[in-house]
């Protein structure tokens, strides 16, 4: 970027704090807090907003025909009953995957450039995780008896089949979603009471205040937060394996060849990891510029979660690797020829476009100018979003779509519907980032605090 | 006495260490009825007010134990008791299949006793508090630091407090209204 000509290379970036020099107590509080209460409504916010709101209604017009019509509106048939709806249910659950993540391990880590970016990063989980819920619930057919997954006294006097990681993922992803929603509103609560402080009118007074629920700040009610924050720390670091694991099981539990694999829970949450940093990357760039957050969200925090993109995307292209391989080395006719069927197939381009946006291109990570480059870094996030996305549409419908028998292989396309469904699901995620970035202050104010208070004593 | 009762008597610090140097003070003049007050968590503080126990830990573990036991007795529950399905003549207690959910139930009910212990031991929500009374408090959630002496400590006396807070260099010191 223009403005900041000098930081342009590897030592600089090295060297740059996590919140720029010159900053107090009372300087962070106003900075982050004005962006709620008394800052214009940047331009980019509405056009944003409008667009965003506009694929929403798209979402809801696609949902309300699926319900009068039903899922024969969607691509999907036999042998290809996983479609579009799977696909985005994983890839979103992948980028919902970074949020916890930022908060949770790289807290356990005592990692101090997590700070400026954990909160946005959680609000990103719990929308992320909401689209993500959307997608099986529509693939149902009938979602109104969604609560049949559900163990409850009924009167058919049926219980789930809890060993089927369909059920699990129930249980996963449902558990991800309130432990994310507890951890970030946990985070929100001293954040709160200050916008209560801040706000000038009575009305913004009054519903801080009410979800601030009288937060003082005293030394005891600090104390023990600390102590509930680290533990939801803890909690939430094997939750968030756990969870794209179950979500793996989906798969490796089958028999279909390129599911049957164990591999796959390490090498879906590598991919979780990838896919969510490439989509904190996707918004905290023009977030930061649009909001003039460039002192908070430095090229330190760009340059550190650009390594972690490269280090994880090298250990999912080792996956693919070990997928290849293990066909080969199996010696299983069905291996193998779902191998050859994946890059050569009838689905082929989609799969050397994986390869392409999730192997070769983050390659140019090793570069330490690329790192530090937001516009080359803006891109390869993205191309990491559409790669993500590809490699789960490889997995879910070009396995689907030749398992065993000649006589059942069948050919998926996607109709204008799924394509409705998904960008109208792209659309509701931005739209919620767009609310939240509006009315909630996007970085952790007090954490913020405390990294002046660090900084100070060196 | 003249004066209407106080919940208490408060002095304004400019930085975190005036405020833990504060406090250790007041608590060694003998005060216990206090609490400080700071706009992010400041090592030290607490001890400083002479707050040792913490509770939370515990109760978190007794959810954890509660979500891993009944997780794993719903499941039991459902699968062998309540609904037997025979296939094949495979054991109905399959207890290895029961392990990620007995694992995500662990989660669920530690995460939500934390969230709801904190709560509880901090008895929040609660929508008034007599320390809002003072104006400055709310530069409390932005960069000044309090320390509160309340009234019902047996060694208050407003007058003798008063001298006391006054004496430790404070931005100020005011009265709290109940």
């Amino acid at each position: 970027m223009a403005d900041e000509p000098k930081l342009q290379n590897e030592t600089a970036a090295m060297e740059a704090p996590v919140i720029e020099p010159g900053h107090t107590f009372a300087s962070v509080t106003d900075k982050i807090s004005a962006i709620v209460l008394t800052r214009p409504t940047p331009r980019f916010w509405y056009v944003g907003f409008g667009v965003a709101f506009i694929l929403v209604m798209l979402l809801f017009y696609a949902i309300a025909a699926l319900l009068t019509i039903g899922v024969g509106l969607f691509g999907i048939m036999i042998p290809v009953a996983w479609g579009f709806d799977i696909v985005n249910f994983v890839w979103w659950i992948g980028i919902g995957h970074a949020g916890t993540l930022i908060s949770a391990i790289l807290l356990l880590m005592r990692q101090k450039w997590r700070q400026s970016i954990n909160r946005f990063a959680e609000a990103m989980t719990l929308f992320a995780v909401a689209c993500a819920g959307l997608f099986p619930l529509l693939h149902l057919g009938r979602p109104w008896y969604f609560y049949w997954l559900f163990p409850y006294p009924s009167t058919m006097g049926i219980q789930p089949q809890f060993r089927s990681p369909l059920v699990w993922d129930v249980f996963a992803v449902s558990t991800y979603f309130t432990v994310s929603l507890l951890f970030w509103y946990l985070g929100l609560i001293p954040d709160l009471a200050t916008l209560r402080d801040r706000a000038r009118k009575r009305f913004a007074r009054f519903a801080y205040g009410m979800l601030a629920m009288g937060w003082r700040g005293s030394a005891v009610h600090w104390h023990r937060y600390e102590m509930a924050y680290l533990l939801l720390a803890g909690l939430a670091t094997p939750l968030v394996v756990s969870v794209h694991t179950v979500v793996s099981f989906d798969f490796a539990v089958a028999l279909v060849p390129g599911w049957h694999s164990t591999i796959f829970p390490p090498y879906f949450v590598a991919g979780a990891i990838y896919s969510g940093f490439a989509m904190v990357l996707t918004l905290a760039i023009p977030l930061r510029k649009v909001y003039g957050l460039e002192d908070f969200i430095t090229l330190r925090h760009l340059k550190n979660m650009a390594e972690v993109l490269l280090a994880t995307g090298l250990i999912v292209a080792y996956g693919y690797l070990m997928e290849g391989f293990m066909a080969w080395y199996s010696g299983n006719l069905y291996e193998r020829a779902m191998m050859v069927n994946r890059m050569f197939g009838p689905y082929g381009y989609m799969f050397w476009a994986l390869i392409a946006f999730n192997v070769l291109i983050p390659q140019a990570l090793w570069v330490p100018r690329v790192r530090t480059n937001i516009p080359a870094l803006f891109a390869i996030a993205i191309c990491v979003n559409v790669g993500m996305w590809l490699e789960r549409y490889v997995i879910v419908v070009v396995s689907l779509s030749r398992d065993f028998m000649p006589s059942a292989w069948g050919r998926y396309s996607a109709t204008v519907w799924d394509y409705a469904v998904f960008v109208g699901s792209i659309g509701l995620f931005l739209a919620l980032m767009f609310i939240f970035v509006r009315l909630l202050p996007m970085i952790s104010i007090f954490e913020m605090r405390g990294l002046v208070q660090e900084e100070k004593q060196g | 006495m003249n004066n209407p009762p106080l919940y208490g008597m408060m002095a304004e610090f400019a930085s975190p260490e005036a405020l833990v140097a504060a406090a250790g003070r007041a608590h060694s003049e003998g005060y216990r009825r206090m609490d400080a007050y700071s706009p992010f968590p400041v090592e030290g503080l607490a001890e400083a007010i002479g707050f040792h126990k913490n509770r939370l830990p515990l109760i978190v573990l007794i959810g954890g134990i509660l979500g891993c036991a009944g997780g794993f007795y719903l499941q039991y529950w459902a699968s062998a008791i309540d609904y037997p399905l025979n296939i094949g003549g495979r054991p109905l207690n399959s207890w290895p299949s029961f392990i990620p959910v007995t694992f995500e139930l662990t989660i669920l009910l530690a995460a939500l006793s934390a969230v709801l212990g904190l709560l509880a031991l901090n008895g929040l929500p609660m929508p008034y508090h007599p320390v809002f009374n003072v104006e400055r408090f709310e530069l409390a959630t932005r960069n000044r630091f309090f320390l509160c002496i309340e009234a019902r400590d047996p060694k208050f006396d407003r007058e003798a407090t008063r001298r006391f807070m006054e004496g430790m260099n404070p931005q100020g010191v005011y009265d709290v209204e109940p």
